[in-house]
């Protein structure tokens, strides 16, 4: 008897000591990774500090990363010539997130309405490619002659990138559905609406979901470049005048503000994401937690 | 609750007997169905094939790969219309969609984003059944084939014998007068495969629809039907028709192999589908080179 139950704490025992072990392991490899990121940033940013502060790279042309965040904080407390820049930074957003929405709503529609009709497709699909082909970012130019200085021309840009990389992956997640699914629910007595309804858009929707994290990163990209064309207000405005003045800090300023927006917006859809796709099976990338 | 799902399993033939069982007979007469290539030639599937199913029937077609056995099956379920010929089902020509049908393939056509729960219901609410008739009918079904309590999940959550019962289930719920299988075990191992074969009988031995049942698998086809069709390769057409006079019940699949009468029907099948399947790998072979 007491033979038996020592074994049993022998057991236990080590089972534990595997758990600690185990848990030490993953805690070591993060705290490595963490320890590499910062090191990382550390180089770069420190090395551009350093260059720039010892001479060998001109910090009137390439900024540098302290003047950078004195620009920021000029920014956020003086404001700008054009108002504060959170007046300012939400047109932009305006701008981009109305572009967003029109450009995915178009996308999602005739994207899925040409995937499924043949005849539709093989009629249009050629005038698509040459379109896309297109350097679309001009059509900024024509959008600020014909609708002026406003927020139209910019939502209009912003949508019509966001537009082809949403409607080319709706139109191929449409096309890559399972017949033998469209075949199951046809002879079940599904009526093409229904089709549509259980089996086209749900398969189509994970290609679509997948595009809306490259079209929102366009959409800002088209606000931008299009209030940098000509705009009265936005980041934009702010990025072409400093530029005017020979001021690559405030630039540089402008990129970090955006580029914590996109990870916001990025990090949004994600949690859209997974709350759409939670029928998926766990991917691999997501498991090695790269 | 009992008697609600018993008149739903009925569902599509309330009055059981002669005219219900007329219902599920196939008859195709002189049926070819030529496709064209998007070269514009024409490739013909399967020439002049004249077969007939018996109403609750279990019939299994065997034939060399590439020989049409499933443009056949698309044509009883109307999915595809004929180029020559004709589908009769229940003395009905097919033109469009054939009520009644099921269809089950190789690939479990299942909805990767609905539940277990959600992919067996969609066959009575496609039909307008009310959601909360159709959702016990499915729980009932579920329990049927072994999967209660799995309702929830998503197929990817399941083995490969647990989605094929989920794709039985989701198949029979209607209570098909005819079910069409696409080699519907042909990715199984061999273990399951003989496990979903017995509960197929099991369940079919219920429900008596006709079944149309493709297969590569000889045994399979003397094992599990009444009747074998053996197909040339292609263009298809019927070359033998055997009938298969195990008796029924026909109890374990995997024991029912080594019975003497099981080897004598399986022998003289294998000798009428040797050449078709030499003539078959001799023509890949031929196009291959």
């Amino acid at each position: 008897m007491t033979a038996l139950t020592h074994d049993d704490v022998d057991v236990r025992r080590q089972e534990i000591e595997l758990k600690v072990a185990a848990r030490r392991t993953v805690t070591r490899r993060r705290a490595w990774i963490w320890g590499g990121r910062i090191l990382l940033a550390v180089i770069v940013i420190g090395g551009w500090q350093w260059f720039t502060a010892a001479g060998w790279v001109d910090k009137f042309f390439f900024g540098q990363p302290t003047e950078i965040w004195n620009a920021l904080v000029h920014l956020f407390t003086d404001g700008t010539a054009f108002g504060t820049i959170w007046e300012n930074l939400w047109i932009t957003v305006q701008e981009a997130l109305l572009g967003f929405l029109l450009g995915t709503l178009t996308g999602v529609v005739l994207g899925i309405l040409l995937g499924s009709n043949r005849y539709l497709s093989e009629v249009v699909g050629p005038y698509i490619r040459i379109v896309n082909s297109i350097p679309r970012i001009v059509l900024g130019s024509i959008f600020i002659v014909a609708f002026g200085l406003g927020m139209g021309p910019k939502v209009l840009l912003a949508a019509v990138l966001v537009f082809f990389v949403v409607f080319f992956n709706a139109f191929q997640g449409v096309r890559e559905v399972d017949q033998n699914l469209i075949a199951n629910v046809r002879v079940l007595g599904a009526s093409p609406l229904q089709v549509a309804a259980h089996v086209t858009i749900p398969s189509a929707m994970t290609w679509i979901i997948a595009s809306l994290h490259t079209a929102f990163g366009f959409a800002i990209i088209g606000a931008l470049v299009a209030e940098v064309l000509g705009a009265q207000h936005g980041i934009g405005l702010i990025i072409s005048e400093a530029q005017g003045t020979f001021d690559p800090n405030t630039v540089f300023a402008c990129m970090v503000i955006i580029a914590i927006i996109t990870l916001g917006a990025e990090y949004l859809i994600s949690l859209l994401e997974h709350s759409l796709l939670k029928w998926r099976p766990p991917s691999r990338s997501e498991a090695q937690s790269i | 609750m009992t008697t609600v799902s018993e008149q739903q399993r009925r569902g599509r033939a309330p009055a059981p007997g002669a005219v219900s069982e007329d219902a599920a007979r196939i008859e195709i007469l002189g049926l070819t169905k030529r496709y064209l290539t998007p070269k514009g030639e024409t490739f013909t599937a399967i020439s002049d094939v004249t077969l007939s199913v018996e109403p609750g029937q279990f019939c299994a077609i065997v034939g060399p790969t590439g020989c049409g056995k499933s443009t056949t099956l698309a044509q009883v379920s109307g999915l595809e219309r004929p180029s020559v010929g004709s589908v009769t089902v229940g003395g009905r020509m097919v033109d469009g969609i054939t009520d009644g049908v099921s269809y089950m393939f190789q690939a479990d056509a299942l909805f990767p984003w609905k539940t277990v729960l959600a992919n067996v219901v969609i066959g009575p609410v496609l039909l307008g059944t009310p959601k909360r008739e159709a959702t016990a009918l499915a729980m009932d079904w579920l329990r049927r084939v072994g999967l209660a309590g799995f309702e929830d999940r998503y197929p990817h959550q399941l083995s490969g014998g647990m989605r094929k019962r989920v794709a039985m289930a989701a198949a029979l719920i209607n209570n098909p007068r005819i079910l069409l299988m696409d080699e519907p075990f042909g990715a199984l191992d061999v273990q399951t495969k003989a496990i979903m074969q017995n509960e197929l009988l099991q369940l079919w031995e219920g429900l008596r629809p006709s079944v149309l049942f493709i297969t590569h698998d000889l045994d399979e086809a003397v094992a599990l039907a009444d009747k074998v069709v053996i197909m040339t390769s292609s263009p298809g057409s019927v070359k033998d028709v055997f009938d298969i006079d195990l008796p029924r019940p026909r109890g374990d699949v995997q024991e029912i192999r080594h019975e003497s009468r099981f080897l004598e029907l399986q022998g003289q099948i294998w000798s009428s589908l040797k050449d078709e399947v030499t003539r078959a790998y001799k023509q890949s072979a031929g196009a291959a080179a």
